[in-house]
Formats: C-alpha cells, sequence, structure tokens
C-alpha cells in the first residue's frame, strides 16, 4: 500500500488540478457546444433541436454586424501593431543608450486593464472636449474628430486604443528575436556593402518567421476575445455599431435571456480560435522537435 | 597631387559622419515621439484627475492645472459622504479586488507549482498528453464557459461572492500557472533529483528541499502575470458578480457609466489611475519579470 502511494504520488498530485480542468474546460465547452443546439431560452432545456440556433445566428443581421466589425477591428490591430512592433523593435535595436527607459516606456500599456484603457481613451477621443478641443486650441479651427459618437467610424477608435495598449508587446517580441540574431549575419552583408535597410529587409525580417507567426496568432487571440474594451470605450454603440461577438455573446446570455444563440455565438468564438491555434501548436512543437 | 587626394577622403568622411550623426538624430526624434505616443494618456489621466472641472471646461487635455488639488482622487476613493444613491466610489472594491486576487495567486501558483514538478521530474506515461490537455485551457475563449460556469457558481451558492470569483480564477489560472512551472522545471537537470532520490528523499522532500529554493524567478514571474490578469479581469468580473462583491474593474466602469448629473472627467481619470496603480507599480518594479511571463505565457508549447 505504501510503495503503491509512493509510487503513483506524482498522479495522485496532479489529479486534483486534472480532474478541475477536465470538468471547468472541457466540461463546460461540451456543456456550451450541446446547449448550442437546444431550444434553451433563459433556462437550459435539452431536447435536441438540431443546428436550429446555428441557423438563427448566421441569420441575425447583429450577429453578421458584429462578424463584419471583428473583421475590420482585426485586420487594422494586426497590421498596424505588426508594423509599430517591428519599427520600434527596429530602432531599438541599433545599440541606444536609454534601450531599456524606452523599453519600459513603450510596454507599460500592457499592464494597464483594458477597462483603465478604455476609460482614458474615451475621454481622450471626447468629441467635444477632448482631442478636438485641444486642436482647435492649437489652432486647427475647423479640427472635428467626433469618431465616438459616429456609426461609421466608432469601431475605429477600439482600434486606436488597441493598438496603443498591445503595440508594445509586439515590440518586445520582435526585440528579443532580433537580439537572438547571430552578429556575424549582420557584420558580413555590411562588407558585402549591404545597406542596413536591405539588411533588415532582405536577411533579418525573413529571419523572424516565428517571431511573426507568435505575434500574430497571439494578436488575433486579443482581438477574437476582445470584449472589455469595446464595453469601456464605445459599450458596443451607437447603437450597434462597434459590436464584436464577445459583446453579442455576453448580451445575448446575460441580458436576453437567449442562451441557446448565446452559446452558438461562443461555439463560433470556440471554433474560430481552434483554428487559429492548433496548427499553430501544432508546427510550434514540431519545430521544437526538429531542434532538439 | 596626393594632398588633393587626402583632402577628398577627408571630404567623403566628413560628409559620411555626417550623414551618421543626421541618422542617429532621426533615430532618436522617432524613439521620442514613439514615447510621446504612449506617455500622452497617461499624462492627460493624471493632469485631468488634479483640474477641477471648471479647468477642464476651459482649458484642453495637455493644459496644466492652476494648483494641483487632490479632491477628485477623494471623490474617487472615498465619495462625496453623505447618503447618495448614485455615488459609487472604488476603496470597498479595491478591497474586493484585493481580498480577490491574493487567494487566487496564491492557490493557482502552488498547484501549478506542484504540476510543473510533477510532470517533468516524475515523468509517468501519457504526461505529455496530460500536459497538452493543461494547456489547451490557456486558449480557450471563455465565452465558451461563462454559461455553465454561471450555473455551477448558483449550484454552488457563490454566485455574486469573492470566494465565487477566486474560485473562477484559480481554476483559469492553472493552465498557465502549469505551464510556466512546467516550463521552468524541464530546464532543471534531472540528475539533481536522481542525487536527492539516492539519498532517499521523496517527493515532497525534493520538492521543497532541492526545487523549491531555485525556483524563485518562475515563482516571481508566475505570481505577477496572475496578479496583472486576476486583477485586470472584466469579464468574470461582470459576468459573475454585482452590487457590492464587484471587483475594481467592475466598479471603474459602473462609476464612468452612471453619472448622476454632471460628467466628471476629473474623477473618471482618478478613478481610472487607482485602478491601474497596483499592476504599473508591479511593472515598474519587476519589468522584467512581467516581460518574460508574457512572452512565456502568451503561446508557448
Amino acid at each position: 500500500m505504501f510503495y503503491w502511494l509512493q509510487k503513483n504520488l506524482p498522479k495522485i498530485v496532479i489529479a486534483p488540478s486534472f480532474a478541475v480542468i477536465l470538468w471547468f474546460v472541457y466540461g463546460f465547452v461540451l456543456w456550451t457546444f450541446y446547449i448550442s443546439l437546444t431550444k434553451s431560452k433563459m433556462l437550459p432545456r435539452y431536447e435536441f433541436w438540431g443546428i436550429n440556433q446555428h441557423i438563427r445566428l448566421w441569420s441575425n443581421p447583429r450577429w453578421f454586424n458584429a462578424v463584419e466589425n471583428l473583421i475590420i477591428f482585426t485586420v487594422l490591430f494586426v497590421i498596424i501593431c505588426l508594423l509599430i512592433g517591428i519599427i520600434l523593435s527596429i530602432l531599438l535595436d541599433q545599440k541606444i543608450r536609454a534601450e531599456g527607459f524606452l523599453r519600459t516606456v513603450y510596454l507599460y500599456p500592457m499592464a494597464l486593464s483594458f477597462i483603465v484603457t478604455g476609460t482614458a481613451w474615451k475621454w481622450i477621443l471626447n468629441p467635444t472636449m477632448g482631442i478636438e478641443k485641444l486642436f482647435t486650441d492649437w489652432g486647427f479651427t475647423n479640427f472635428t474628430f467626433d469618431w465616438l459618437v459616429n456609426r461609421d467610424m466608432s469601431i475605429y477608435t477600439i482600434v486606436i486604443a488597441a493598438v496603443w495598449q498591445s503595440s508594445g508587446f509586439v515590440m518586445a517580441l520582435f526585440l528579443a528575436g532580433l537580439r537572438s540574431i547571430d552578429d556575424e549575419i549582420v557584420k558580413a552583408a555590411k562588407i558585402d556593402g549591404a545597406s542596413l535597410y536591405s539588411i533588415y529587409i532582405t536577411i533579418i525580417l525573413p529571419m523572424m518567421r516565428p517571431v511573426f507567426m507568435s505575434s500574430i496568432v497571439i494578436l488575433l487571440h486579443i482581438s477574437i476575445k476582445s470584449y472589455d474594451l469595446v464595453i469601456a470605450l464605445t459599450a458596443g454603440g451607437p447603437g450597434i455599431s462597434s459590436d464584436m461577438p464577445a459583446v453579442f455573446m455576453t448580451q445575448m446570455a446575460f441580458h436576453r435571456s437567449q442562451i441557446g444563440l448565446a452559446s452558438a455565438s461562443a461555439v463560433m468564438m470556440f471554433l474560430t480560435v481552434l483554428a487559429i491555434v492548433v496548427p499553430y501548436l501544432y508546427s510550434e512543437l514540431r519545430r521544437q522537435d526538429a531542434n532538439s | 597631387m596626393q594632398t588633393l587626394e587626402f583632402q577628398n577622403i577627408k571630404k567623403i568622411e566628413r560628409s559620411a559622419t555626417r550623414k551618421r550623426i543626421f541618422f542617429r538624430w532621426l533615430l532618436f526624434l522617432m524613439l521620442g515621439l514613439f514615447a510621446l505616443y504612449y506617455i500622452a494618456p497617461l499624462y492627460v489621466m493624471i493632469v485631468t484627475s488634479l483640474k477641477t472641472m471648471e479647468e477642464i471646461r476651459q482649458g484642453n487635455l495637455m493644459s496644466l492645472p492652476g494648483e494641483i488639488i487632490f479632491d477628485s482622487w477623494k471623490t474617487a476613493w472615498s465619495g462625496r459622504g453623505g447618503i447618495d444613491a448614485g455615488n459609487v466610489f472604488l476603496r470597498p472594491f479595491f478591497w474586493n479586488s484585493l481580498k480577490m486576487v491574493v487567494p487566487a495567486v496564491a492557490i493557482s501558483t502552488f498547484f501549478g507549482a506542484m504540476n510543473g514538478y510533477a510532470l517533468t521530474k516524475w515523468r509517468f506515461k501519457g504526461d505529455n498528453l496530460l500536459f497538452l490537455a493543461f494547456l489547451f485551457g490557456c486558449f480557450i475563449p471563455y465565452q465558451a464557459i461563462l454559461l455553465p460556469m454561471s450555473r455551477t457558481l448558483g449550484i454552488l451558492g457563490i454566485s455574486n461572492s469573492i470566494s465565487g470569483l477566486v474560485l473562477v480564477h484559480t481554476v483559469y489560472g492553472l493552465s498557465f500557472t502549469t505551464l510556466f512551472f512546467r516550463n521552468y522545471y524541464i530546464s532543471i537537470p534531472d540528475e539533481m533529483i536522481k542525487a536527492a532520490r539516492i539519498d532517499g528523499a521523496g517527493f515532497f522532500k525534493i520538492f521543497f528541499k532541492v526545487l523549491l529554493p531555485i525556483s524563485s524567478p518562475i515563482i516571481v514571474v508566475t505570481v505577477i502575470w496572475q496578479f496583472t490578469n486576476i486583477w485586470n479581469d472584466f469579464l468574470f468580473g461582470s459576468s459573475f458578480s454585482f452590487g457590492e462583491a464587484a471587483p475594481i474593474q467592475v466598479a471603474l466602469n459602473n462609476m464612468v457609466l452612471t453619472s448622476t448629473s454632471v460628467k466628471e472627467y476629473n474623477v473618471d481619470m482618478a478613478a481610472a489611475f487607482i485602478a491601474g496603480i497596483p499592476t504599473l507599480i508591479v511593472y515598474v518594479l519587476a519589468g522584467k519579470y512581467f516581460i518574460r511571463g508574457l512572452t512565456a505565457g502568451s503561446v508557448k508549447g
């Protein structure tokens, strides 16, 4: 008995955590899956109803609007964050004396919550007293900036705040990648007469493929889950002009008593994340296997 | 003839240095402009929180306050006194968050360390698969577990309570803490453990005597990661609690949304700053570990 206990102790130690993960992650995801296949409204009902909720979801204009916003947001968010992150990391890589300080400054927004970020930017983008007033005070009397209350532009305010918060992180990832590159390669290229610009474009950036991959996956992950920032900045408004899938989901789940539909939307989000993360993890593991 | 050539070389050299100095300045200019871009919102937040509403209406985002007054900080922290239905202030919610963060971070870090240790130093059949099962929890969008979680909390009788939030954050932190410790312990040579085993040390003794003393870096990384994430959480807080049990981020959002009569931007900014201070302090004091957590916790197998 004692021997058995001794031998199986590692498994016994992991067991509670594993049981918790099994129940709260896998069990719950399956439950949500199943509920998306039922007629549940305010309370869960367990009679099977086929994929009707999913059909309802995809014929719901509000959901379509949310998905459209997510696509706009994601494309801009990923591209701008990558651009800023890469530029900053290359600039910082030029043996700058104040590098540590600057890095701290570029990255601190990551330590703030999206609610704090949203609150601050909501004030900055305030249509009358915010940035608009700043520019009129500076002499640009015709300057208007009403994106926060403009149905066509509200989604872009979320891009602005999200880029501010997350671009420093991309910088950190790329800087770490740049530091791991062998100096000799750069020196050799310099001797061959290559300009610094062409060294970065043709030699260094192509070597950063793995960093590109992980940055993109992380940014996609952040954007699909974006909820807090939308709530704090625009609350999905004006109207539903800056609605997103995560906001749609909680609205249906907690305010509209449509838990079947909410589950269907959650399943869509889950599958999207899965489609991004699984191939990435797979290639990442294979790369590690190849290296070791 | 020779002097002419020499002069030419000198000229080229001089223009090269001039070019280099120019690019150096350009570099610093760009870095400086970016720094301003990141700093500006924090500056606006602090400056606005120190102004009176009168000053806010007359000045603009960047203008400095006439005299520095902390009235809006007081209002944001402890209210205006007197019983006012719409008067939300942060103090009780700040404590809520603290009461939620401390146990959730401690429990999830402890179990993460144990799991990471068992997974790497006491290999058993299927341990890698088990780790992958844990890892999966880092990626799920929480929308996929919100509804069953909210029902479970109801059944357990801890919905809308701090203990409910502690449970939620502990459970969904486990994947990350296990990942951190697993990846740290896997790089520690097995010889150390083997030697201790030969000396007759058991599972727990090896952990506490051999591994724990060299684990401080990863403990710091994990604690900071968990602290920042739980302190900054809004989704769980707003889904599973309301009213008095809400954590600080939920309270901040409510405060900004529920304006009784006139919008007080100075109080909003003071509140936002108060809600952000704890994580900012951690970041300034332990930035290195914060970044390590970010890169390790982001997506790494």
